[in-house]
């Protein structure tokens, strides 16, 4: 074999190799949730709330952060879907693709990912101390909203790029005004992109403890309105994980058994609807 | 109005940046026949074609100066109303760009836009304009089907019936039978055609003989500049521009030595 063919396998296979890494990563997190958690994992764990000294391996189970898990990650994804796509949408329809607005709005957003959600959290919860309120289920909705807001902008951003401008250019000439081509056309062209934008955004949100540790609280009762503090699967798991006994930290594994295993269903069920939607779409 | 011009250009200037695309055009699209303009690749044949119903504003960094006169009326002109300017015009790309949804509702797409709501005066046009533009037979069974299910040469046959259910006076075509196989190509063709009776045809197109099979009128564009325009028998044999006779003889465009 001479030299260039070499090169070629050689590379080929680390390729392959880093395949392999991160594909088995997700199998080996999986396996250890798994074979953790399933022993914990029992009727009682999601159809209860802690009872008294659940914390030490007595009777309950984790229905309350279940529910609050749930409440936050549909309320912050509806919060913030409902301002990232006025945002996107402006951006994509009105104004031109290399505008500086666009791209300062663009490079703010990015900057706005990459701020970590501990300074999201301590930012609801200096909101919150200034406007003389409690931690509540409302606060942490709007606090990871404001986490997830630039993900899903950005998300939704890519998904619109990847539309052709003659299909702009089309509807314009066919006398629509900007809105009829945004709202009739370029949305249903875009839905596939927005569903999973909204779809990683949620499961970002749903996965995030330090954004709503200070902001939703915790409690052992069920979230039961939007002004008293709410449980969360990420801090449920965080608290039982870090108790001395055994029993109680396996049930943390089953309560990230529990949180992985909603990610999955709530993606596997996008994944087909958008399957009802895409029929249309414009290759 | 029969006789009066849809389309003309005044001193017509497109800049990108700096740099100059068209150069003070100024031409009378004739009505009711098929206009080519031909050229070499980036003389400015789109870029002209786009700015008959101000497309051309969609690009970054476009700045236009002079006239482009549609019924009289200077379209530039802040009070016109774009919506209304661009309904004149139906306007078929080099690659088919039909919207996200069923067969039905790209035609009706422009009907409801423009606030057509009846059901039965939408299927009656939606059965007409794809009747004229030859496409009925083959879709009738699976209108509500997904157009971009269609084969390409079918796409550009409802792109035209999509354009023509507007009701425009005129017909532009960027290239419209590049990216077909030779006997879509000719369908198109043969139904344009048939339309100029109708409408006022402006097309773009880089293929000489198709100018030669289709045009009443050429424009020849060079570098931005408009170099020779007249009635095609007169232009194809007795060109008076060295440029065009070049051009038209599939010679290299030299300068004259200064």
């Amino acid at each position: 074999m001479d030299k260039r063919h070499l090169e070629e396998n050689v590379f080929k296979t680390l390729m392959v190799a880093a395949t392999l890494i991160t594909v088995s990563a997700l199998g080996f997190i999986m396996f250890t949730v798994f074979i953790k958690g399933l022993p914990a994992l029992s009727l009682d764990m999601i159809t209860k709330t802690p009872q008294g000294g659940y914390y030490i391996g007595k009777e309950g189970g984790i229905l309350n952060a279940i529910l609050g898990s749930i409440e936050i990650g549909i309320g912050a994804t509806a919060l913030a879907l409902a301002v990232s796509l006025p945002v996107v949408f402006y951006l994509h329809i009105y104004r031109k693709k290399r505008s500086i607005f666009s791209k300062a709005v663009r490079f703010f957003l990015d900057v706005l990912w990459g701020v970590p959600s501990i300074v999201y959290g301590a930012f609801g919860f200096t909101a919150m101390m200034f406007l003389g309120l409690r931690a509540s289920l409302a606060a942490g909705i709007f606090t990871v909203a404001l986490l997830i807001m630039p993900i899903m902008a950005r998300s939704i951003d890519e998904a619109m790029r990847m539309i052709p401008f003659e299909l702009n250019e089309s509807c314009l000439a066919l006398g629509s005004t900007r809105w009829e081509m945004a709202t009739r056309v370029i949305s249903r062209q875009a839905l596939p992109g927005i569903l999973t934008a909204v779809l990683i955004s949620f499961g970002r949100g749903i996965g995030d403890a330090a954004s709503v540790l200070f902001t939703a609280g915790f409690t052992d009762s069920l979230p039961s309105s939007l002004f008293k503090p709410a449980a969360t699967l990420p801090l449920a798991i965080f608290f039982q994980l870090g108790t001395p006994f055994p029993e109680v930290r396996q049930r943390g594994y089953a309560s990230a058994l529990v949180l992985t295993v909603l990610i999955l269903v709530i993606s596997i069920l996008a994944r087909l609807l958008s399957k009802k939607f895409v029929r249309n779409i414009v290759k | 109005m029969e006789h009066r011009t849809h389309i003309s250009t005044k001193n017509l200037n497109v800049f990108y940046g700096r740099q100059v695309i068209l150069n003070n055009i100024s031409i009378d699209i004739p009505n009711k026949n098929i206009t080519a303009i031909i050229g070499p690749s980036g003389c400015g044949k789109t870029t002209l074609l786009k700015s008959f119903n101000r497309l051309l504003e969609l690009q970054e960094g476009i700045s236009v100066t002079g006239q482009v006169l549609v019924d009289g009326e200077d379209i530039n002109d802040p009070k016109v109303e774009v919506t209304r300017l661009r309904k004149k015009m139906g306007l078929l790309f080099q690659r088919p760009q039909i919207l996200p949804m069923s067969i039905y509702d790209n035609v009706a797409y422009g009907l409801r836009v423009h606030g057509i709501k009846d059901k039965k005066t939408l299927s009656e046009a939606v059965r007409h304009y794809l009747m004229e533009a030859t496409l009925w037979d083959e879709v009738k069974d699976r209108l509500y089907k997904s157009a971009a299910k269609l084969s390409i040469g079918q796409q550009q046959r409802l792109c035209l019936a999509r354009g023509l259910a507007v009701e425009p006076e005129v017909i532009l075509g960027d290239e419209p039978t590049s990216a077909l196989d030779p006997i879509s190509a000719e369908r198109i063709e043969r139904k344009l055609l048939e339309l100029k009776s109708k409408y006022t045809i402006v097309l773009v197109t880089h293929i000489l003989r198709q100018a030669k099979r289709l045009a009443d009128y050429v424009v020849f564009l060079y570098m931005g500049n408009l170099v020779e325009h007249g009635p095609a028998k007169e232009f194809f044999e007795n060109p008076k521009d060295h440029k065009t006779r070049a051009y038209i003889n599939g010679q290299f465009i030299e300068e004259p030595a200064p």
